[in-house]
């Protein structure tokens, strides 16, 4: 048995089996979490997957927010529970204000959906400890509403406290101070536009600098003593086959 | 009998539902009384063109022609499906949605991807892929300002919201298309081999549930007045009423609730709604019931079907074509789990109807039976015509006006100067504006993408199976000779799926035309379905399903014919997967096949002198099939680094494409003597361009050599530009200007 990390589908979720796969291949152990159910199951870490929850009625996330599921995150991100939230869970975040800011039209108003190049700017999350600081890795953006905005007050304390994770090299998207990804005070939940789910092999992904935001938040648990440090993890030579429904 | 309501008795105004007289009596004969207004709409729906194929029929009969033993359902089905071994199936279907489109550009074509979807759903196959073949008037034509980025949006919109990627097709400018643009989707789903599912409503007493979607009033008689009707010169957006709206949301949770009742082994039967609505598939359902020789038949209370507006009539909730709906037949001790699933989604789901013994379709609306008719009159057994042929009375004058004659480049400067100005054309330059706003990489599953030759997808982790997909089309071609135009569509789509090292298995066609009621058009559809079937059966591939598109025209012009051709490829390995681009130094550059002076109906007499005239190149369909072998050999032994097939633009356009992918330059030197012109820009069919380590260069030739292909080594790849030794170098960075800017500066 590996770490187990919840991936949480809601209708409209589209990567959550691709979310569920990328960590798999980091060596821990998916475990489905459904929109309408409060019940975490036990898991580790939490990952709200990208997609059109709930058809991005009303406003991307809007509804996402209010659903027994993310009520249930909320409450255990506040006690320290690794949270990441990849594009649309990332406006789920910003919806449920465990992140500030929104996400709104892309400048030039397309869907935009490249091979993008990203700084790390923070390592100190649970999400971003097996990257190196200043490091640059190509991870993929596909996302129409991907331009993050915040007041300039807001911003300069994200910069501050250094809890800007993520920038863009070329902005795809017209994103204040080139913001990619953040992250909360406490630094366990993490935020981010790109797609690191899609970066995990070179054969169907664009190269694999997304796979140590899957690993990181399984050293961090390792190191925080929530985990025994033997259990299994990177079996990179050995792949599970992944399962589901066709 | 049909009730008052339905005002039986009089004869309702048919003409205007596009009936013929000899129709309308054929319809009084087959009922034994005058049709009921709910029932001639039906009647006029089913027997449309584009519900009927009555006017392609006879032709397409030919398609019966290629046997294959990896067809596990055949064309007449939604959608064919194609055994790929280790237990899974694929299929895949392409479709037009050229007339909403052109009304209603974001919508026409999300819909278009929509409807397609459910054709591959309802065979019980989880979509997977999606390619969408778009053509448009000239890129600076001020309608194409505004159909154009409409309609990109709207695939993407569609395709992105669905978790789909969009992993190939086309987009062509040409003025022929000005008014009628072409918007043609290919969706591709695979499933285990025993998860087929059928669309006959069999078992007396099971319930037919309709799923998804509230009905309205929108994309009422799309089929029967917009796809079956030819656009008045500038009326296009007065249609508006008649174009469906698309809710792609609900269309996921509908593929999801369903792919959960076939794992499930819940239904008996499913259809999908698309063209036609409720009047297509409760016939269609209820028709291939008694097809299968049991007792059935189908009763229907209408007034259950939920409903947008209340206010709507029957004839209306039978004709509307609200999209995300499909129809169940399902046992009644499975009724309960079907509706809880379905509930578990947020699906709405509603029994509307019983399988009966009947032998007939019988609809009521409270109360009062407003249809009752043989369900095969209407699906099976509409009108058939043999429309007059007549071959283009301008076509001889066509094919004698060569290009010959035209100025050609013959300095190293003009030369340099053809090039640039063609990669920066319209139809040669970078796409990436368009599959930029399209997500490739949802599913995880895409190994090759747009601008690669073939879109190519992982199906299975463990073994690495999986397949390739390539459309194309090249109305011009079809233009200057219909029959040549298809093979040669036919034969680039191959060419392009064995180029990414796949092997070719079977084909799906979208045959877009104009009116067939002129002979002239009629004709070359003849002709071109002649080509096309005559080139399966060389090739031994078969058809398994497609699509016709008539009435592309604007006024009396019809478009050019436009057949666009799909394939499908099988890979036993993906990891194997040959790519287009140039990327590792020193790798020899070998040309296949043979070049000739082959400019009749070329990019190059187009892009530079508007000319369109000739003969289109020579089809060799032998020399194809050698062709696809030692690019899948060369892929098979990994003695490839890239391959890319030659086209639109020849040799100069495969290079320049090749040297931009992998970021590598090219040296490449031309035969002593021969014309560079010709080299760099003929159109000559069955041919590519490889790359070989040079490790693996004597055996690759070899290998060709015995098997007769003509290989010549043209070059190798080095340094950061493209030199054409003897007569003009470019650099990569303005390649790259020339080759990208084209797109973004027209359309933003």
């Amino acid at each position: 048995m590996g770490v187990p990390v919840g991936v949480v589908t809601f209708p409209g979720s589209l990567d959550d089996r691709d979310a569920a796969r990328a960590i798999r291949r980091a060596g821990a152990d998916p475990v489905p979490l459904w929109h309408g159910d409060a019940d975490l199951r036990g898991v580790a870490a939490v990952v709200l997957p990208g997609g059109f929850s709930y058809g991005d009625h009303l406003r991307a996330g809007a509804i996402a927010r209010f659903s027994p599921v993310v009520g249930a995150i909320v409450e255990a991100a506040q006690d320290g529970l690794p949270v990441l939230g990849i594009c649309n869970g990332f406006q789920v975040l910003c919806e449920a204000q465990l992140l500030p800011g929104a996400l709104t039209r892309n400048v030039g108003l397309h869907f935009v959906c490249r091979d993008q190049r990203l700084r790390v700017e923070s390592v100190a999350t649970s999400w971003t400890g097996d990257y190196r600081e200043g490091q640059e890795i190509i991870i993929p953006v596909k996302h129409g509403e991907g331009r993050y905005v915040i007041d300039p007050d807001q911003l300069e304390q994200l910069e501050d406290e250094g809890e800007i994770v993520l920038r863009y090299v070329g902005n795809p998207n017209g994103s204040v101070g080139d913001v990619a990804g953040i992250c909360n005070p406490r630094r366990n939940v993490v935020g981010l536009m790109p797609h690191p789910e899609h970066a995990v092999d070179a054969l169907t992904g664009a190269g694999t600098d997304g796979l140590a935001m899957f690993t990181s938040v399984l050293d961090t648990l390792v190191h925080r003593g929530s985990l025994d440090p033997g259990l299994p993890r990177l079996l990179l030579d050995d792949p599970a086959p992944t399962g589901g429904t066709l | 009998m049909p009730g008052t309501s339905d005002a039986i008795g009089v004869v309702a105004p048919y003409r205007e539902l596009g009936l013929t007289d000899d129709e309308y009596f054929r319809i009084t004969e087959t009922l034994g009384r005058a049709p009921s207004v709910s029932e001639l709409a039906m009647y006029s729906i089913m027997w449309s063109e584009h519900c009927s194929y009555k006017s392609s029929k006879v032709h397409l009969r030919q398609f019966r022609d290629t046997p294959s033993t990896r067809l596990l359902v055949g064309r007449g089905e939604n959608a064919g499906v194609v055994d790929v071994g280790e237990g899974l199936a694929v299929t895949f279907k392409i479709e037009s949605h050229n007339h909403p489109s052109f009304v209603e550009p974001y919508q026409g074509a999300a819909t278009g991807v929509g409807g397609i979807v459910r054709d591959i759903l309802t065979m019980g196959a989880r979509p997977i892929a999606v390619l969408d073949p778009l053509r448009f008037g000239d890129a600076d034509h001020p309608d194409t300002a505004r159909v154009l980025p409409g309609i990109v949006a709207g695939v993407g919109g569609y395709g992105n919201c669905l978790g789909l990627p969009t992993i190939g097709g086309e987009v062509v400018f040409d003025p022929t298309y000005a008014g009628n643009p072409l918007v043609n989707a290919l969706c591709i789903g695979v499933m285990p081999t025993s998860r087929i599912q059928r669309s006959a409503a069999v078992g007396v007493g099971n319930a037919v549930v309709l799923l998804g979607a509230k009905t309205g009033r929108d994309g009422i008689g799309g089929v029967s007045v917009l796809a079956s009707a030819t656009f008045a010169a500038g009326g296009g957006p007065a249609n508006r009423p008649a174009v469906q709206v698309g809710d792609p949301f609900t269309e996921k949770i509908l593929i999801e609730s369903c792919l959960e009742l076939f794992d499930a082994e819940l239904v008996v039967g499913i259809q999908d709604l698309g063209g036609a609505g409720l009047t297509c598939a409760l016939t269609e359902t209820t028709a291939a019931g008694l097809a299968t020789g049991a007792v059935g038949g189908m009763a229907v209370d209408l007034d259950l079907v939920p409903l947008r507006e209340a206010s709507m009539d029957p004839h209306e909730v039978l004709a509307s074509e609200s999209q995300e709906r499909m129809l169940a037949i399902v046992t009644p001790g499975n009724l309960e789990a079907v509706l809880a699933i379905a509930a578990r989604w947020g699906v709405l789901a509603t029994q509307i109807g019983t399988v009966t013994d009947s032998g007939r379709l019988i609809i009521c609306w409270h109360g009062s039976v407003v249809v009752d008719v043989p369900p095969a009159s209407l699906a099976d057994e509409g009108p058939v015509y043999e429309r007059p042929l007549s071959r283009p009375v301008d076509l001889d004058a066509l094919q004698l006006d060569v290009p010959t004659a035209l100025a050609r480049p013959a300095t190293g400067a003009e030369l340099r100067a053809t090039l640039l100005a063609m990669i920066a054309s319209p139809n040669l330059c970078s796409r990436a504006w368009v599959t930029d706003q399209y997500d490739r990489y949802v599913q995880s599953a895409t190994v090759l993408a747009a601008p690669e030759d073939a879109g190519v997808l992982l199906l299975s982790e463990a073994t690495g199976l999986g397949v390739a997909l390539a459309t194309d089309g090249n109305g011009r071609y079809a233009r200057l000779d219909p029959y040549a135009g298809a093979q040669l569509a036919l034969a680039e789509a191959a060419r392009n799926v064995a180029a990414s090292g796949a092997v070719p298995i079977a084909v799906t066609n979208c045959l877009n035309f104009g009116s067939p009621e002129d002979p002239e058009v009629m004709w070359q559809f003849a002709e071109a379905t002649r080509g096309l079937a005559d080139g399966c059966r060389r090739l031994g591939l078969p058809v398994t399903g497609g699509n016709v598109s008539f009435y592309n025209q604007t006024g009396s012009v019809a478009i050019n014919p436009t057949p666009v051709i799909g394939v499908l490829g099988l890979f036993d390995d993906v990891a194997r997967r040959t790519p287009i681009g140039f990327v590792d130094e020193g790798d020899a550059l070998i040309l296949l096949g043979d070049t000739a002076d082959e400019f009749g109906g070329s990019e190059w007499a187009w892009a530079t002198h508007r000319h369109l005239g000739g003969q289109p190149p020579a089809v060799d369909l032998e020399r194809e099939k050698l062709l696809a072998e030692i690019l899948i050999a060369g892929s098979r032994d990994g003695m490839l680094t890239a391959a890319h097939d030659l086209s639109d633009g020849g040799l100069a356009q495969v290079l320049v494409e090749s040297c931009l992918r992998g970021g590598r330059g090219a040296r490449i030197v031309l035969p002593a003597g021969a014309d560079p012109f010709v080299e760099l820009f003929s159109e000559s069919a069955g041919r590519a361009v490889v790359a070989v380590p040079r490790s693996e260069e004597l055996r690759f030739s070899d290998m060709c050599a015995a098997r007769g292909l003509p290989a010549r080594r043209i070059g190798v790849v080095d340094g950061d530009a493209l030199d054409i030794q003897d007569a003009f170098t470019v650099g990569l960075a303005d390649l790259r200007r020339a080759h990208e800017g084209t797109l973004p500066a027209l359309f933003g």
